[in-house]
């Protein structure tokens, strides 16, 4: 991507606003469309774990989202246009949470709150759960945190209108001619014996990582899928070692053996076939 | 007479009543329901699982994130539970604390328990902005305390991970303060408005017998009028030290839970302002210098339970003598409390369901875990 | 309140209840490390109750000791020891406390009696038994997979089950 449109209206702004300063008042169609969307995101009311007690907060009395023309949260899919996926998603409730997803009307937009939703989190390691939510559908907006705070939300909300700024109303992906890759109806998991499955193709096992790669943020790039390869990296944490013996509840006392033998390097990158 | 076809419909798991991932398979008849059976595991993430791949100190702030409205509590059962497995004392400035942070935790809860149920009834948004409204206050406190607004990881084995800020007592003493115009408040808005009354009166109503039987707790249980309450049945910490009623219902209906919360709400004012009292008097510092965090304790099984604001939490822990529990249990009291529920709501109206559910006040990260 | 321990319901269990209460065995929990100070065994305090028995029991402990409150049904995966544990734990309502019976069961043949005919409560803890580890309860009216959907094969909470999570991957080569 040229690096033009990280502030492709910086000049069409400053036009504008000279002309207000005289009493004009223009816009573009792109500006007035872009303006449009951004002032009424609608999320869909849709929260999972934790995370949605902040997503609450964030809606409600103190951090008042309604100042970001963000307060109208539908119940129904149909009449929103952002889905804040808020908490865990487990491989149980991955298929609902598409599903709500392919029932949203374009434009629609994804914003990942937790950790959870972005990567597993701290559950990563469950049976159940899903490794981030990125593996199914697009994700516009990551927040990281656990929970993460009614503002960085909010500043999730801000970068989306950003992002919603620089669109171009030519090069939308939901408009224009051909293969329009993001608006097609993304493909549901089902239940499998082993775990989930795409058109009967193991997608994620419950015992290992997902077979399929996540899809890329709509803001950079098409949508890529396929299958990942995983190279079968040898970790160790020193944090899971009981051996390691605490000096008061925050900190660990002493020096890391590793440190201690200078041994930092990890096990070389193995072979996938190994 | 009409007769009516039976029908299946289906609740969840993505609805606007704000319990998280909950669905349910309701038979209704009419609109009346014939039988409803509940689906779970749309949030389990494999708590258990995951806490015996952990040391025990590792599983603090797993707790938090078990029922995400009460994170104190839930770190008050756990470390309950591993200081009885290991024999660590608690020093009683720390107990007293621990009873401080649990208590605001049961009125936090409670009022947005109460926001919900009122929510669920219809009376959009009003409710839960005031029961919000509060819950910030609170949520303050805690964050000056231990630095997170909701996942507190407050508690350590033999304390808690520091002491009091300066401030924090006289915060306290004005939150106290201001707080009964609050819970009037919140009674009056459900005790004065004719339609929210006939949706509460006489609704989901879960028999004495029954609410034993099925062995509910917390305020579902006292609701049914059976007074069972922990922290009187089996005194823990210093709650031998306070004076507090247990309030219970006499029906079993959505009112009476909601009118037990309420009193609860005004018995732990009253346990917070006896805590006040008594903090300055009491021994040792916020944690015990002796407690080791990476514990390794003898091999052996314990159980410890509290009462949460939901209800009788426990937690079942099997040491195998290494430093990762061998078994780790919860026994979640959501979870339970949502066995009657597809009795509890035979034979009303597919629009009661919400509410009994509201009534019950389940969090989904503790139902499935 | 009604004060009875381990010991004195072991007693009047034996007592009143001939053949039902075993003699406890000491447990391994985890196989012993090959070197480095030797965890020791488990030597449960509470009562054993025979398996084919544990509804009598149980009842026992409702009707004629008035502990009616069921309070938590947990299982334990013994891999070493090649056996279920299940830990029954009973209230009394006037307060107290609780009063235990476990139940040992061979891994290959995990089969109780359902307590939920009697109990309601129990339901959904043997439920959540059954689809964690697998245990089958004779006469459960429903039982189905709780938390996991019904195609999933496995009892993802028994020692035995595969690992997962980042930090175990090529732990085994
Ligand atoms: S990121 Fe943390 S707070 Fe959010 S859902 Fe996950 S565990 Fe809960």
């Amino acid at each position: 991507m040229p690096l033009e449109i990280v502030f492709p209206m910086t000049n069409e702004h400053e036009l504008q606003l000279d002309l207000e300063r005289q009493g004009i008042f223009l816009s573009t169609v792109n500006r007035f469309y872009n303006w449009g969307r951004r002032s009424s995101i609608w999320p869909m009311a849709f929260g999972l774990a934790c995370c949605a007690i902040e997503m609450m907060a964030f809606g409600l009395s103190r951090y008042d989202v309604a100042r970001f023309g963000a307060e109208l949260f539908r119940a129904s899919p149909r009449q929103a246009d952002l889905m804040i996926v808020a908490g865990t998603v487990t491989k149980k409730m991955a298929p609902q949470v598409v599903r709500l997803y392919n029932q949203m009307a374009e434009p629609r937009y994804v914003i990942s709150m937790g950790a959870c939703a972005t990567s597993g989190g701290p559950f990563r390691d469950g049976y159940n759960v899903l490794r981030g939510i990125d593996l199914l559908v697009p994700v516009d907006v990551y927040v990281p945190g656990c929970p993460p705070r009614p503002e960085a939300l909010l500043h999730a909300l801000i970068t989306l209108q950003d992002q919603i700024d620089r669109q171009k109303l030519g090069r939308v992906r939901w408009y224009g001619e051909g293969v329009k890759p993001q608006t097609t109806d993304f493909p549901v998991p089902t239940f499998g014996a082993q775990g989930l499955e795409i058109d009967g193709r193991l997608v994620d096992p419950v015992g290992g990582l997902p077979l399929v790669s996540a899809y890329t943020s709509p803001e950079f790039g098409e949508m890529k899928s396929g299958r990942l390869e995983h190279p079968e990296i040898v970790r160790h944490f020193p944090i899971m070692d009981p051996t390691v013996e605490l000096e008061h509840p925050l900190k660990a006392r002493g020096v890391a053996p590793e440190i201690a033998a200078d041994d930092l390097k990890r096990g070389e990158v193995g072979n996938a076939e190994a | 007479m009409l007769k009516t076809e039976e029908l299946q419909i289906n609740i969840g798991p993505q609805h606007p009543s704000t319990h998280g991932v909950f669905r349910m398979i309701v038979t209704v008849d009419g609109e009346t329901i014939t039988d409803l059976k509940p689906v779970f595991g749309y949030l389990h993430r494999n708590h258990e699982q995951i806490a015996e791949q952990n040391t025990y100190l590792q599983n603090m702030p797993y707790t938090d994130r078990l029922d995400y409205f009460n994170s104190m509590a839930n770190n008050q059962a756990y470390a309950m539970a591993v200081e009885q497995l290991v024999g660590i004392e608690v020093p009683e400035r720390a107990e007293y604390l621990r009873v401080m942070m649990v208590e605001l935790t049961r009125i936090l809860n409670h009022a947005g328990a109460l926001g919900f149920l009122i929510n669920d009834m219809g009376m959009w948004q009003t409710q839960l902005a005031f029961g919000m409204r509060e819950r910030e206050k609170i949520l303050d406190l805690f964050e000056s305390a231990s630095g997170a607004r909701l996942m507190c990881n407050y508690f350590r084995f033999g304390g808690v991970v520091r002491d009091l800020p300066p401030d924090f007592i006289p915060r306290l003493k004005e939150l106290l303060q201001a707080m009964p115009a609050f819970v009037d408040e919140l009674e009056r808005l459900l005790r004065e408005n004719e339609i929210l009354m006939q949706r509460a009166e006489g609704i989901g109503i879960l028999p004495r017998d029954l609410a034993l039987a099925y062995s509910v707790s917390g305020p579902v249980l006292r609701g049914s009028g059976i007074p069972y309450d922990v922290r009187k049945a089996e005194p823990y910490s210093v709650y031998d030290r306070f004076d507090f009623d247990v309030p219970v219902g006499t029906v079993g209906d959505v009112y009476d839970r909601f009118l037990v919360r309420i009193e609860e709400m005004r018995q732990s004012r009253r346990i917070l302002q006896q805590v006040i009292e008594q903090l300055p008097d009491a021994q040792g510092g916020h944690i015990n210098p002796k407690a080791r965090q990476n514990v390794r304790p003898p091999v052996g099984d314990v159980y410890a339970r509290i009462e949460s604001p939901k209800g009788e939490l426990g937690f079942y822990l099997v040491s195998d003598g290494s430093g990762k529990p061998y078994r780790y249990k919860v026994r979640a009291p959501s979870f339970i409390n949502l066995t009657p529920l597809g009795d509890m709501c035979r034979g009303y109206k597919v629009a009661d369901v919400v509410v009994i559910l509201g009534s019950i006040d389940i969090v989904m990260g503790e139902v499935d875990r | 309140m009604p004060r009875l321990d381990a010991t004195d319901l072991r007693e009047r269990m034996a007592r009143d209840l001939p053949g039902a209460v075993l003699e406890a065995v000491p447990l391994q929990v985890a196989a012993a490390p090959a070197h480095g100070p030797q965890p020791g065994a488990f030597m449960t305090s509470d009562t054993l109750v025979a398996p084919s028995r544990l509804v009598e029991a149980a009842c026992y402990l409702r009707d004629l000791l008035g502990y009616a409150y069921l309070s938590d049904i947990a299982v334990v995966d013994y891999l070493a020891d090649d056996l279920f544990e299940l830990v029954y734990r009973f209230y009394h309502v006037e307060g107290g406390e609780g009063l235990t019976i476990k139940v040992r069961i061979p891994r290959d043949h995990p089969e109780v009696p359902s307590l939920t005919p009697a109990w309601p409560g129990a339901n959904f803890h043997e439920r959540e038994a059954f689809d964690l580890y697998g245990i089958v309860f004779v006469g459960h009216p429903f039982l189905r997979r709780i938390y996991m959907w019904d195609e999933f094969e496995g009892f993802p909470m028994r020692k035995d089950f595969p690992k997962q999570g980042d930090k175990y991957i090529g732990a085994d080569e």
